[in-house]
């Protein structure tokens, strides 16, 4: 097939404040092509596309798109649906579906004049048919999409937009919620559609994608393109040097010898609302000098199991176990007092208060120590000072320690959160998705705090939903699936992935 | 299609120019009300300044309308702090002179340094009992409490109206729904002679002073705020949410009866009915305009006061309808809290004037 070009993205510049978000960015995409975004958090890629998509209005530059034959012409911006009658289609990270009608429904939904009378739902059908045929994707139409597995509603997202005759299609961060089975699948069927000339734009991180799936790459860095190549001339080392300016090394664990037992959860069970929220009769058993890996894909119980052991849920059966002590009177604060730190997944709303200063947050969790307070009274000096000591020890940079936390950045947030947790060497560290939205560097920091801790003797359970990270730093892993825990009967990619699936037992 | 973004600064300038111009927008347009009548505004304006700041008496009158303003604008603020909506202050200020004068008038006869002391402490119970309650169903039963405090006014003023017909009624009052009035021993000392302003403000103002301590330097008072800037955030670090609401909310509920025990203990003497013409529900205006801060509550509260009381003697003064003066209250308490949100907010053009093809 001829390349030709279909969309070019010309000098893009947005801003936000004093923030410059894109600057100058030029794209050109070609038919047939995947293009992969790579970039860290924070580096532009969805404000780029969501320039593309209409959503944001650029402060200057402008979008050519290929109608149908003819030359390039100018796209309509700042208009969502200008992008669509131009045929880009956009899958969102987070889907946009409406769960409670069915999928056939989902993908008519808004494609039909609202003045036309009736539905003509047999030529939608024999439409949504013919694009199954093509481009290999297959979902049940006639069922709720609440009830369908997370693959099968990504590819009713494609669908979607296939539906709706796009040529282009953008897929945001595609396979942070798919099994590495899902994901080689999703992939196949986006390279037979792209043969049959759609083009891709997919925005992600995981290096291993880009270099296996994508025809060409483009390196977002602080809102600049820093470097468009050829996939087949790429290489891991090159793209990482590109995205964070220079090259740096990944954290990886030298595995020790773990000690004794030092936290046992026993036929834990937790009666949620849902699966997401529940536990199965958990056994788990954590050592120290060990980090636990559970892998698992989102929505699996991570959450609940994070929250028992946080101390926000307590066990409706079971008990757990403190270096032989059952742990009476379940409560955040009675996990601190024994010895537990916690860094929860969502940081913001979790992790600090973000109308509280830094030096605030940083004794947040130690309100009744003496050292803090004099007669219910906070010693300001004392505050002060640790935390000058903490922002230096651990690198927290932001516009002071008396301003508010909010305004610090993600990666400084973590920081402060590593800071509190980490300062009073707590023997067991359970650490919540703990470098999720973390540029390299701030992810490499914290992954450098874990191994630390296990070294000078604690217990880590990492729960993470990035494979690598857990491939790379975990003693032993265990995968969470269904509300319950499986131990994995290997480490090897494959396997554990089969096991996220619930392919075999 | 305009926008609305938050100012990423604050300038100091803007803190101090604001407010002063929004005052000066809120005389323009309560100016046209003015005009319409027939009154010359600025006739009417120095009349209006004269009733506020023309003499001793004038300025006494002032404070006495700010002093339970003040106790009502810190119940709301402090609530409002920990993210917890009462709404319920003017109930609870009926609770807290309903128990003022019951211990007052006679059920105890005991020297002042005694009774005033029992009856400020009676009176603060009673209000705060009275958010105890919506408290308890909102930890418990997840109640919204805005809707419980409201409601609760109703029932609490229907409940008065009952007693002072009833076992509260003044024997002496000739049959009207009064109760008998609070021991002379009782009262709040007079602050000047012949003037009604009492010393009920000192314990305002003293009040006002603990809770702007409380709040920003004792453990308590951070635990309140960590509670409403992020509850999530503050259950994870170990702080017990429904503890701090509980005190909270007792405080809140007492600082709002002390105004009920302040205005009968302090001003009337005895109990009826209409003894707050809304001073809970302006309380809340005040707690808005201060910013939630107790020493703003202070400048609120004399800034609010001294509209009502002005806009008042202006429309005696130059004989114009009464209702003029509330809407020159209304007009200039928009203006002040528009002025606030423009000082926080930007509003930012957007959309279809930028697009280009």
């Amino acid at each position: 097939m001829e390349a030709s070009t279909v969309l070019r993205l010309k000098g893009l510049t947005k801003r936000f404040g004093p923030i410059l978000a894109n600057d100058d960015i030029t794209i050109e995409l070609q038919k047939g092509e995947v293009l992969a975004l790579l970039g860290e958090n924070g580096a532009g890629k969805t404000t780029l596309m969501n320039m593309l998509f209409g959503h944001y209005l650029p402060d200057s530059g402008n979008i050519e798109i290929k109608r149908t034959d003819d030359n390039l012409v100018p796209l309509e911006l700042g208009d969502p649906s200008a992008a669509l009658a131009a045929g880009i289609g956009m899958v969102h990270q987070h889907f946009t579906l409406a769960e409670n009608i069915t999928a056939f429904e989902n993908i008519t939904l808004g494609a039909e004049s609202l003045f036309s009378l009736r539905r003509n739902q047999k030529k939608a059908q024999t439409k949504i048919k013919s694009i199954m045929s093509h481009s290999g994707l297959d979902a049940p139409l006639d069922i709720p999409v609440g009830k369908l597995s997370v693959g099968e509603r990504q590819r009713v997202e494609i669908l979607k937009a296939l539906y709706r005759d796009a040529h282009i299609l953008v897929l945001d961060e595609p396979t942070a919620v798919l099994t590495p089975q899902e994901a080689d699948s999703l992939f196949s069927n986006l390279r037979r559609m792209t043969n049959q000339g759609l083009s891709v734009i997919f925005i992600t991180h995981k290096m291993r994608e880009v270099l296996s799936f994508s025809d060409r790459l483009v390196v977002l860095r602080d809102g600049k393109n820093v470097g468009s190549m050829k996939t087949s001339d790429a290489s891991e080392k090159k793209i990482a040097r590109l995205m964070v300016g220079s090259e740096t090394q990944k954290v990886s664990s030298k595995r020790i010898k773990p000690g004794g037992p030092i936290l046992s959860l026993n036929e834990i069970s937790v009666a949620g609302q849902s699966k997401r929220d529940s536990l199965h009769e958990v056994n788990l058993i954590l050592n120290s000098n060990e980090i636990l890996g559970i892998a698992g894909i989102s929505g699996n119980g991570q959450n609940v199991l994070a929250d028992l052991i946080s101390g926000l849920v307590a066990p409706d059966r079971g008990s757990i176990v403190l270096k032989g002590v059952a742990i009476e009177n379940i409560s955040p604060f009675n996990m601190i007092k024994s010895g537990f730190g916690r860094i929860p997944e969502d940081r913001h709303r979790q992790g600090i208060v973000g109308g509280l200063s830094v030096s605030e947050n940083m004794i947040i969790e130690r309100l009744d120590d003496p050292q803090i307070q004099n007669f219910g009274f906070l010693r300001s000096s004392v505050i002060n000072k640790n935390a000058k000591t903490l922002s230096e020890k651990y690198d927290v940079r932001g516009p002071g320690i008396d301003q508010a936390s909010r305004l610090l950045s993600g990666g400084n947030i973590q920081k402060l959160i590593l800071a509190r947790v980490f300062e009073k060497q707590p023997e067991i560290i359970l650490a919540n998705q703990p470098t999720r939205g973390l540029d390299m560097g701030a992810a490499s920091e914290v992954q450098k705090h874990l191994i630390e801790a296990r070294d000078r003797g604690g217990g880590v359970i990492l729960i993470s939903e990035d494979l690598d990270e857990i491939l790379g730093l975990a003693d032993r892993i265990v995968v969470m699936r269904d509300g319950k825990l499986h131990d994995a009967i290997s480490n090897s990619r494959e396997d554990i992935g089969l096991m996220m699936a619930g392919d075999s037992t | 299609m305009i926008r609305i973004e938050p100012r990423e600064k604050i300038s100091n300038s803007s803190t101090v120019l604001i407010p002063i111009i929004a005052a000066v927008v809120s005389l323009l347009f309560a100016a046209i009300p003015l005009l319409a009548a027939g009154a010359n505004p600025f006739v009417a304006y120095v009349e209006m300044a004269k009733g506020v700041f023309g003499s001793v008496f004038a300025i006494s009158e002032m404070l006495t309308r700010a002093t339970p303003l003040i106790y009502t604008g810190l119940a709301a603020a402090i609530a409002f702090r920990a993210k917890l909506w009462n709404i319920g202050a003017e109930g609870q200020l009926y609770l807290g002179a309903i128990a003022a004068v019951t211990v007052g008038s006679g059920f105890f006869d005991l020297p002042a340094v005694l009774l005033l002391p029992l009856i400020i402490v009676l009176g603060g119970c009673a209000g705060a009992a009275g958010m105890a309650a919506p408290t308890y169903l909102k930890v418990r039963f997840g109640a919204d409490e805005v809707v419980t405090t409201l409601l609760l006014n109703f029932i609490i003023i229907i409940f008065l109206q009952m007693l002072l017909e009833g076992p509260l009624q003044d024997p002496m009052g000739l049959g009207w729904p009064q109760s008998a009035p609070i021991l002379d021993q009782g009262m709040f000392p007079p602050l000047i002679d012949r003037m009604r302003i009492h010393s009920g403000l000192i314990l305002a103002v003293l009040l006002a002073v603990i809770a702007h301590f409380m709040i920003k330097y004792s453990v308590w008072g951070f635990k309140l705020r960590a509670v409403g800037e992020n509850s999530a955030a503050a259950k994870h670090a170990g702080i017990n949410i429904n503890r701090s609401l509980f005190g909270v909310a007792l405080l809140s509920g007492g600082l709002a009866g002390l105004a009920g025990v302040s205005e009968v203990a302090g001003l009337k003497g005895y109990l009826t009915a209409d003894l707050s013409p809304g001073f809970g529900y302006a309380g809340i205006v005040v707690a808005m305009l201060a910013g939630l801060s107790p020493l703003g509550v202070l400048i609120a509260s004399v800034f609010i006061a001294s509209v009502f009381v002005g806009a008042d003697s202006m429309s005696r003064a130059m004989g114009i309808s009464s209702f003029l003066a509330d809407l020159v209250v209304s007009v200039s308490l928009l203006c002040v809290l528009v002025g606030g949100f423009i000082s926080k907010f930007k509003i930012v053009r957007a959309g279809t004037g930028k697009r280009f093809k």
